[in-house]
Parts: structure tokens; C-alpha cells; sequence
């Protein structure tokens, strides 16, 4: 794989764009940055799917479309398994010389919200990963179905409200802690998955080389601040972001053949969760004193998984 | 290269084996499938054929049926030849993805072998399966016999890729009658086969990166009902190239095929039309009521998508009456196949009587008696002019007698 140069933020940037500018996203929405990341990261041919979403519904419609590369929407569950299929075919058309260019080397990644695969798309997720296919999934985590309103999903964190767990007098957000979807990868014997941030875009940039040199299946969880239903100004997407990975609500690391653990970013300063929380609307009413112990209670979740992280990346078990 | 699989002239196969032979002499590149009884031994075989080096294509056995046909789109859409296989509850769990490969004009290829949709619970054979795909934008055949599950396969791969069609094909046979029951085959030679079926030359390849390709955008009112509306041209404008292939699958083999198939309607009074293995054993009952007297004829629908509306009317205007026979649960309303015939009849000069017969729901046989006592129900509303029963009668129910809606036209 030919790499691009990563050293230079505004050369990295312009590099190989293959996904237009023009669409229609949020302003402030993470989820751009993240997928030209990938894209200018390789120089690979691409094929892409996606899963129903801000995406997919953004990038493709009519008679436009955002990618400059091979790309396929079939629905909300099954980014995985249409380009795993494609990747088949790639193989078998490859063996028997059918390929305009058979020599050219091709990488084969699926986006997919949070929505679309800790819920809705969890069974082909994890028949892909299962299969072993040479692929690399990537999770556009914002926490919420934010495409149809902002309702919750198995990813929306304990205390948010959404549209469908409604903070109110008799309730502060949703009840249920986030899915380990990191963990439940990892678990699939997946030889590569890893958890990034795009603040920290070097980082995410060699995390995604990483997964699209390792054969196999691989899995990427990235956070993608939400503007609109985390309810924050579009200006600070990335101000969030950086909360986000020093509060440790979101660590970033990675985890090698199911097994061995690396954690990829240790702030200087840990923050307390509540700087976080405190700058997005979604969590505004934890604030009451009624709802003191749910911050509690994430602080101390937070605390607990940076410790189990610690103590796995040091056991490599 | 693939290890050559020899054939005999004449093999005796089910069909589930047929169908699993064409998609090897298809060469098929690459069959994403789950298993359901009674299709699995379609896949099962085609797994056999890429384990044992006769084929150089791949299997990718999925976790259910929706990521089987999500599969054959992505593959197809990387530019190869693309099958599977399904039944019953694995068809329903694919439908939403049936719209999307139409949708996205794919030319796969789906050998169905129909079976009754729960609850209760049932393995047998009926065509609630086809039924519930009947909207779904697919070229529909149906197979009568195991040598027809292999033949339209065979001609399904030709009708489907080619350029002015592009559009997924569906053959159909009935679970166990057909798909289980060896008869004897005649199977083209490996080397024929391949070259009636062709190299599939894909039309928007998503492994050509010098043509970048989006699959699967978003249409809203501005176009969604121009593209609707093409595809649904497109699946009406196939006839063509089906009659094409048949004409020259018929060269090739001397079998011949037809969107619709008549038997002794040249001056037939009465008649059953019908779809799938039943049609011959109407056949056999037919030629039982021509002893009796009864002007009996039978005509089967070949080509269900795009349905033959004309040549229905064609073959059914000098008939009196006609006993549209359904293998599905009409859910409250008349068979869907009766109200096609019917819509048929309704713009014929001659208006002939129409009927609707529901039967073998869950593999319940259809005796030749059976159908015998439809052909002289059909006789009774002949020589009396208007229908003599209910409109809608359930055909060898256990039970008192079952029947629903009354004519108006005595």
C-alpha cells in the first residue's frame, strides 16, 4: 500500500480526494472528517458501503453522489455483507482474469453509524467478522440514531436524553450503560480493532493504515461529536471531541488479535466527566441535584473501565 | 481450472440437483446462500462443486437469508455472475432485499423452491413464497419438472444479464414435487452449456475504478417515480429477449418454451390454469375429461414476470369457463393469480366465466380427481351460462365445504 504522507495536516487534507466536499452533512458533523481521513490515509483503490444514515443519506442522493470511488448503500444492516461479498468476488475474479486491472491493489471498508451497528446491523456485523473476510468496518459513533431524530440506541451512553428516553421529572435519560461493541469485536478473534477519535487525527489516521494493512477482519469504533443531538454550536465539534478523550468517556485504544492491548492516548490531565457532559445539552439535566448520583455514577463507570484497560494492557490477556 | 465434472446424456436428477448443475456449468463466480428446506441441497451441492475443485467460483454460506441476498448484490455489483438459492421463510426474511437488487438492476439469479410461509409451521410445498415476491421487480419462470428447474436456470443467466434487460430472475419449483424427486434429465454437455450461457459482461462494475460507480442512492418525489417507472418498463420490455433465449435454448435442445404453455385449448369449453407441478398432473385430467366429452384444456403460466396478459387472453377467449387455480392463502381477498386472470378476461370481447379454485395449501395433494371435479364445475357454468358455485371454492379441505363471494351473472 502506497501511504500519504501524514506528517502535514493541510497536505494530508487535500491529498487524494475522493470524497467531494458537497454534501450534505450537518455543519460540524464529525462524520466527514473521519471518512476523508480513511480516504486520504490509502491511496489504494476503494470500495466502500455504507448502511442506511447521516452518511449514507448525505453523500448519495440523486443525482449526485460524494464519492469519487466504488460505493454501495443496500440498507440499514448490511454495509458488511455486500462489500464482504464484493471482496469475494474480487478474489474469484482476480483468479480467473476477469479484472479490468488485476494488479491493482484494492481495500474493501464498511461505515456504518452507531445505530445501524451496535443495533440494527449487529447479526451481519458480526457474520462478517466471523467469516473472516479481508475488510475493515468502521463505526461512526455518535451515540444516537441521529439521522431520524435522535432516538436512542444501544450506544447512547446512561443519563443522555434522546427522543425515545426522555429526560423529564420522572426520568433522567436513558437507564442502560453503552454496549461494549469494542470488546464484542475483539471477542470475534478479530486480529485488529481499535476505539480513535478524530481530534486526535494522526492517531486515527495511523489506526485506520493499521486496519487496512492487517488481513482479516478489522473493526474501528470512532466518536463522532453530533451536533445536533448532543446539542453543542457546530464551531466545536473538535473542542468536544478533546473533552471527550480526556474526560475518558471515549479512550482511545487498540487491541491486537483479541488479546493484546494497547491504550493509544493517556491525557496529561484527566478531566472530570462533568466538563464534558456540562458542554452538551443532551446532559444539561443531570445538572439538577436530583440526578447527582447518575454524574457520579459515570465518573465512577469511567474510572472503572480506565483501570480494566490498564490492567488488560499490561496483562496481554 | 476448474476439475471437469463429466454428465451423461441422460442423468436422473431431483430438481434441486438440476438447478445445482446449471449454476455449475453457469460457472457461476460466486453463491451467497443460507439453507432452508427443501432449496438447501441447491447450495449444499454448489459447496460440493467448489470443495471438490469442479467450479472456480466461491460459496459464502451467511448467518441468515437477508445476508445471503445482500450478498448476491454486493458480488453482483462487483461485476460477476451471481446465484442462490431459497425457500418459504427464507424468501420472506429477503424480501426487503428482492426490491433492492431489482432496484438496482442486478442480474442475479435466485432458484426458489416453493414452499407455504408459517404459521402453522410447514415444510411442503405451496406459492405463498412467490406470491410474496410477486411485486418485488424480479423476472419470474416457473419449472414444472426437474428438467425444466435445470433449462430456465440455464436461460435465466442469459435473460437476466443481458444488456437491455438487467434484472434479477427468479425460477421457481415446487418444494419436494419437484425439488426432491429424481426423474430423468437431459442435460446439455458442459461444454454446450457454457456456451449458451456466455461470460456475464457487467454493465457497472464496481471493481472498474476507472469508472467510479454509486450503487444504492437516495431518490425522494423528484425521481424515485421515473426510476420505479423504468424499471417497471424494463421488466415489461424483457419479453423480447425472454422469447429470444427460449428460441434458441429450443435449437439447441428441441425443448421449447413458451411465456404461456396451452394443452388442448384449441377448442376447449372448460379449462384450468395453473403454475408449477400441478399443471401436469391438470394436464393428465384433462385428457380423462376429453374421454368424457368435456372440452377440457389446461393452460400454465411459464413466465409469471412479466405476467402474459395477452397471450392469457389470447389462449382463454373462446373458453366459457375458467377455473384459475391459486396455491396460496388469499388473505381475505380473491387468489392474487385469479385476479390477474381475471383483469385478463375483463377486457376480452368474449368475458368468459371466471372462477377461482384455492388449493394444496402446505403440500396437500391435488388429486387428478380433484381436478376433475373442477373441469365439470367448469362444464355446469358452461352449459348454464353464469357460475353455478361460489366464486371462490377451497379445493380437498378436510371439513364441510368452503367457498366465498357470489356471481352476479345469472
Amino acid at each position: 500500500m502506497a501511504i500519504t504522507s501524514i506528517k502535514n495536516l493541510k497536505e494530508f487534507s487535500t491529498n487524494n480526494d475522493r470524497f467531494e466536499g458537497a454534501h450534505t452533512l450537518c455543519p460540524g458533523c464529525a462524520h466527514s472528517m473521519i471518512v476523508r481521513e480513511l480516504m486520504n490515509c490509502t491511496d489504494d483503490n476503494l470500495v466502500i458501503s455504507a448502511n442506511t444514515g447521516c452518511l449514507e443519506v448525505s453523500t448519495a442522493v440523486y443525482p449526485f453522489t460524494s464519492w469519487d470511488t466504488s460505493w454501495i448503500h443496500i440498507g440499514f444492516e448490511n454495509a458488511a455483507t455486500s462489500v464482504t461479498a464484493a471482496e469475494v468476488m474480487h478474489k474469484v475474479r482476480k483468479k480467473k482474469g476477469t479484472l479490468k486491472d488485476g494488479d491493482a491493489p484494492v481495500k474493501f471498508v464498511a461505515f456504518g453509524g452507531d445505530g445501524s451497528t451496535f443495533d440494527i446491523g449487529f447479526q451481519w456485523l458480526s457474520g462478517a467478522m466471523e467469516r473472516g473476510h479481508d475488510f475493515t468496518y468502521i463505526c461512526l459513533d455518535n451515540e444516537n440514531y441521529a439521522n431520524t431524530g435522535g432516538q436512542r440506541s444501544s450506544a447512547t451512553p446512561i443519563g443522555a436524553t434522546t427522543s425515545t428516553s426522555v429526560a423529564g421529572t420522572h426520568s433522567y435519560g436513558k437507564k442502560e450503560k453503552k454496549k461494549d461493541i469494542v470488546s464484542i469485536m475483539a471477542a470475534h478473534g478479530s486480529p485488529y480493532v481499535a476505539q480513535l477519535a478524530p481530534n486526535k487525527w494522526k492517531m486515527m489516521a495511523k489506526g485506520f493504515q493499521k486496519a487496512l494493512e492487517t488481513e482479516g477482519p478489522c473493526f474501528i469504533n470512532t466518536v463522532s461529536p453530533c451536533c445536533t443531538e448532543w446539542k453543542f454550536d457546530p464551531k466545536d465539534t473538535i473542542n468536544i471531541t478533546d473533552l471527550a478523550v480526556d474526560s475518558l468517556m471515549f479512550p482511545m485504544y487498540e487491541i491486537i488479535d483479541g488479546h493484546e492491548l494497547n491504550i493509544l492516548y493517556r491525557p496529561k490531565n484527566i478531566l472530570k466527566v462533568e466538563d464534558y457532559l456540562g458542554a452538551q445539552g443532551r446532559y444539561k439535566h443531570l445538572f439538577k441535584p436530583e440526578y447527582k448520583h447518575i454524574i457520579e455514577k459515570i465518573q465512577s463507570d469511567i474510572d472503572e473501565d480506565w483501570a480494566r484497560l490498564q490492567r488488560r494492557e499490561e496483562a496481554r490477556v | 481450472m476448474a476439475v471437469e465434472f463429466e454428465v451423461n446424456e441422460r442423468e436422473v436428477w431431483d430438481g434441486n440437483y438440476a438447478a445445482s448443475q446449471a449454476l455449475r456449468q453457469a460457472d457461476v463466480d460466486v453463491v451467497v446462500a443460507y439453507p432452508i428446506t427443501p432449496s438447501t441441497p441447491i447450495v449444499e451441492n454448489y459447496g460440493s462443486y467448489v470443495g471438490n475443485g469442479y467450479i472456480d467460483g466461491e460459496f459464502i454460506m451467511v448467518e441468515s437469508e437477508h445476508a445471503a441476498m445482500s450478498g448476491c448484490i454486493g458480488a453482483s455489483a462487483a461485476g460477476g455472475r451471481v446465484s442462490t438459492a431459497t425457500s418459504s421463510q427464507g424468501f420472506a426474511l429477503m424480501v426487503e432485499v428482492l426490491y433492492q437488487a431489482s432496484g438496482m438492476r442486478l442480474p442475479i439469479v435466485l432458484n426458489v423452491v416453493n414452499r407455504a410461509l408459517a404459521a402453522p409451521l410447514n415444510v411442503r410445498g405451496d406459492h405463498a413464497d412467490m406470491y410474496l415476491g410477486r411485486d418485488s421487480g424480479w423476472l419470474q419462470a416457473s419449472a414444472f419438472n426437474a428438467q425444466e428447474a435445470y433449462d430456465l436456470a440455464l436461460c435465466a443467466f442469459r435473460i437476466a444479464e443481458n444488456h437491455s434487460v438487467r434484472l434479477p430472475m427468479m425460477v421457481h419449483q415446487d418444494g419436494f414435487i419437484t425439488s426432491h424427486t429424481a426423474q430423468n434429465v437431459y442435460p446439455l454437455s458442459n461444454e454446450a452449456a457454457k456456451k449458451f450461457v456466455g461470460v456475464i459482461d457487467p454493465v457497472d462494475d464496481m471493481l472498474d475504478f476507472s469508472r467510479p460507480v454509486t450503487y444504492g442512492a437516495q431518490t425522494e418525489e423528484d425521481w424515485h417515480f421515473e426510476h420505479k417507472a423504468k424499471q417497471h418498463k424494463a421488466i415489461m420490455d424483457s419479453v423480447g429477449v425472454i422469447e429470444d433465449v427460449f428460441a434458441e435454448f429450443k435449437e439447441l435442445t428441441g425443448r421449447e418454451y413458451k411465456r404461456i404453455e396451452t394443452y388442448d385449448m384449441e377448442d376447449a369449453d372448460v379449462c384450468v390454469i395453473g403454475l408449477g407441478s400441478t399443471v401436469e398432473s391438470a394436464r393428465v385430467a384433462a385428457k380423462e375429461m376429453r374421454k368424457e366429452g368435456v372440452k377440457a384444456g389446461v393452460v400454465a403460466i411459464r413466465v409469471f414476470r412479466p405476467f402474459p396478459y395477452e397471450e392469457v387472453r389470447e389462449a382463454l377467449k373462446g373458453c366459457k369457463s375458467i377455473a384459475v387455480t391459486d396455491r396460496s392463502s388469499p388473505g381475505g381477498a380473491m387468489g392474487a393469480f385469479y385476479n390477474e386472470v381475471a383483469a385478463a378476461m375483463m377486457t376480452s370481447k368474449s368475458r368468459p366465466l371466471v372462477t377461482n379454485y384455492i388449493y394444496g395449501l402446505g403440500g396437500r395433494d391435488l388429486s387428478i380427481e380433484n381436478i376433475k371435479t373442477i373441469f365439470k364445475e367448469q362444464q355446469a357454468n358452461a352449459d348454464a351460462g353464469y357460475i353455478t358455485t361460489d366464486i371462490q371454492q377451497f379445493t380437498n379441505l378436510r371439513g364441510p365445504k368452503l367457498g366465498f363471494f357470489k356471481t352476479e351473472r345469472n
